[in-house]
């Protein structure tokens, strides 16, 4: 272990509630801790249940169940209903997936389990 | 230049790149072989996704099949790409992590259960085929219209070059093979679509041109004008439904589930290195599917303009060169009922069933058919899979352009062909062989087992596109139904909840299976009069049920893995470890 070991605990590694960065000694990367390993996972629904409502909303509710009403409105020259389900929907989807990889990773990285660095996110000074 | 000769060429230049690229990338490994040693480049996989994924079925038929369905064809839009959502956010990374070759091979380590391994090969097989068979029939299409080949000849050809780099390249070849045919294949599907846009809206850019005006002048919208048009032929507007609310949303949902637990697809995840590669792969795979599936819609309302234009009303000598040749193949044909000599194309079947053609022309020079005639003023049939490859002669464009469509769909369904293979032979070698039936399997004597799979699957693709089966329409509802209600819940459930057991996914699938199962040979095959919406339950088609018997398969597991013992601790710290992303190795993790 070298000396700029601190540095790199405070930047891969998570904080606690009072702002202290979490001890990681005894954790290695396939063992991450069982509390650790539950905020990442409700944090990761959370995140998926948003996406998947829009992904509903766009595709069954614009698409099939409001067709009708929607397409009471013009866009772009296409009855609104119309569009969502030949066109808009799609766009939309392209957006969720990028933004799932994007949120993900975010989420991977404050909870320290990305696999940006995969062979030494425990072990600062080795790289 | 001549069609036949230019589509000579491009096909053969096509063919000769992809193969070049096979023996290139061979596989010396069954991770090379599988996974493609789990080292592809995310970009470079989302377009090798995105050709595994886009079938013949969407190059080929999908516009066609939205064109003649209007705003409800919107099911294989919504259904399609959604269920690929699906796929990239609840399964992809997951099985990513787990880390090995096949759908089967989770489900039996997730499930700690042979049976459960067994039941998930056998769906995948008959999944699988159902979708080859479609595959090869896009094959015996494209080669007997443009090649003038007889189907058998083409097919077979077609069944040489899929060989050659499915079985010498293995996972690695068909990746970078497919990365090629996606390039040939949207460049062929862009290309006629952007002249037709321009031809028939005066817009470059096709997913704006259907919702512009008319080039001709007259200043009226493309839709409503097409309203319009069909109105008048005593059919529906093409902006408005046929069906109910019910049937296209669970026609939807079925084909959204079943497309996300097709097996070719989600094992392409599996080559790249790491599970946040195996996301970022999904986004990219959806950006280019996405550009040939916003194309579709558009091509399918010019292509509806163009061909009641250059149809209807027109004596049999007035037609278009394209009509009489694709009447020689049989894919289209007209029945002159008030002898008036010019061809009438309304709302309704113009006889009952496909058409047989006798020896013998009519006075205008068509070919007569044998068919029962029906009530309806419509004398012209035309098959949906025409359209698009039609499409390039309906509007009139050079003959380059066609032959790169003829190539264009020819990439399209050789790359889902050999995709499809691939997850056969690896189900058969992988899965059957080595870990139910003969675990001392070597690594070489595996990789010859896969090898002879993927010939044999080859020759029966083969044989489906030389002797279509006349069911083929029938049985895909199958293969989407079929997946929708056993592979897809038993992997989300595998992921999702730790508390699922083997019993309780065992029970799913096989309640989902024979429920799905049932309504389709019910209504397609035992009782073929009464699939109408008064017999269906909740009115939901056999095409939607997938969706029903998705959700009994999750309600039948949940209930009875409460009732049962939970899974073993190691099953439950395997589920722990797929959730997250570090630690990801190169797919597979023994031999």
């Amino acid at each position: 272990m070298t000396g700029d070991q601190t540095d790199t605990t405070s930047s891969v590694f998570h904080h606690d509630d009072q702002g202290n960065p979490i001890g990681h000694t005894s954790h290695d990367n396939e063992a991450v801790s069982e509390s650790r390993m539950s905020a990442y996972w409700s944090a990761n629904l959370k995140f998926l249940g948003v996406l998947l409502v829009v992904w509903f909303a766009v595709s069954f509710g614009a698409g099939i169940i409001f067709v009708d009403t929607l397409d009471q409105y013009s866009f772009l020259g296409f009855p609104l209903g119309f569009w969502f389900a030949q066109q808009g929907a799609i766009y939309v989807f392209v957006v969720l997936i990028f933004s799932y990889v994007i949120g993900m990773n975010r989420i991977d990285k404050a909870h320290g389990v990305d696999d940006d660095d995969e062979s030494s996110p425990a072990a600062g000074g080795n790289a | 230049m001549a069609v036949q000769t230019l589509t000579y060429i491009f096909v053969g230049l096509t063919f000769g790149l992809y193969i070049a690229i096979a023996l290139w990338s061979r596989a010396r490994s069954t991770t090379d072989f599988y996974v493609a040693g789990g080292g592809v480049n995310p970009v470079v996989n989302g377009m090798a996704t995105a050709a595994d994924w886009m079938s013949a079925a969407s190059f080929i038929s999908m516009a066609g099949i939205i064109a003649f369905m209007g705003r409800d064809g919107a099911v294989y839009l919504l259904g399609w790409t959604g269920g690929y959502v699906l796929l990239a956010l609840l399964l992809a990374p997951y099985l990513r992590k787990f880390g090995q070759f096949t759908v089967p091979d989770f489900i039996g380590e997730r499930y700690y259960s042979r049976a459960a391994r067994v039941v998930a090969v056998v769906c995948l097989i008959f999944i699988s085929f159902t979708y080859i068979a479609g595959q090869m029939r896009g094959v015996g299409i494209v080669f007997s219209r443009f090649l003038e080949v007889d189907i058998a000849t083409g097919v077979v050809i077609g069944m040489g070059i899929v060989f050659i780099y499915a079985v010498l390249g293995g996972m690695k070849g068909i990746t970078y093979t497919q990365a090629a045919q996606y390039c040939v294949l949207i460049f062929a599907y862009m290309v006629p679509a952007i002249f037709i846009s321009l031809l028939v809206s005066g817009s470059p850019i096709p997913q704006l041109g259907f919702g512009g005006t008319m080039a001709d002048g007259s200043g009226r919208a493309v839709l409503e004008t097409l309203d319009g048009i069909l109105l008048d032929l005593g059919f529906g507007a093409y902006t408005d439904g046929a069906k109910s609310n019910i049937d296209v949303f669970a026609i939807t949902a079925a084909l959204m589930i079943g497309t996300a637990g097709l097996p070719h697809v989600i094992v392409r995840f599996f080559t790249v290195p790491k599970v946040s590669d195996a996301r970022r792969s999904a986004g990219w795979a959806l950006m280019f599917i996405a550009i040939l599936y916003t194309t579709a819609p558009a091509v399918a309302v010019f292509a509806r303009i163009n061909f009641v234009e250059s149809v209807n009303e027109k004596a049999y000598d007035e037609t278009p060169a394209w009509f009489r040749n694709w009447e020689d193949i049989g894919l289209v044909a007209w029945q002159d009922k008030n002898d008036d000599g010019r061809l009438q194309y309304r709302a309704g079947a113009p006889f009952s069933g496909a058409p047989s053609f006798g020896e013998t022309r009519g006075e205008s020079g068509e070919r007569l058919i044998t068919n029962a005639t029906t009530e309806t003023a419509n004398e012209v049939y035309v098959d949906r899979d025409i359209i698009v490859l039609a499409n390039p002669e309906i509007a009139a464009l050079p003959n380059w352009v066609i032959a790169l469509v003829a190539a264009g769909g020819l990439a399209a369904a050789l790359s889902t062909a050999a995709g499809l293979l691939l997850v056969i032979s690896a189900a058969v070698s992988h899965d059957l062989l080595k870990k139910t039936f003969s675990p001392n399997l070597s690594e070489r004597q595996e990789l010859l087992y896969a090898r002879v799979a993927i010939a044999v699957a080859l020759g029966l693709a083969g044989l489906f596109g030389i002797y279509p089966p006349a069911f083929v329409a029938q049985v895909v509802a199958f293969a989407f139904g079929l997946a929708a209600a056993s592979l897809f819940p038993a992997i989300l459930l595998g992921v999702f909840s730790k508390r699922m057991n083997k019993e309780g996914a065992i029970a799913g699938m096989v309640v989902g299976l024979v429920f799905t199962f049932s309504y389709i040979v019910y209504f397609k095959f035992v009782s073929p009069g009464s699939n109408t919406a008064a017999h269906w339950l909740f009115g939901i088609s056999p095409e939607g049920i997938g969706f029903i018997g998705a959700a009994l398969n999750f309600a039948v597991a949940g209930v009875v893995a409460r009732l049962t013992a939970p899974p073993p601790g190691a099953v439950q710290d395997l589920v722990d470890d797929i959730r997250l992303p570090s630690g990801a190795g190169v797919a597979h993790d023994h031999g």
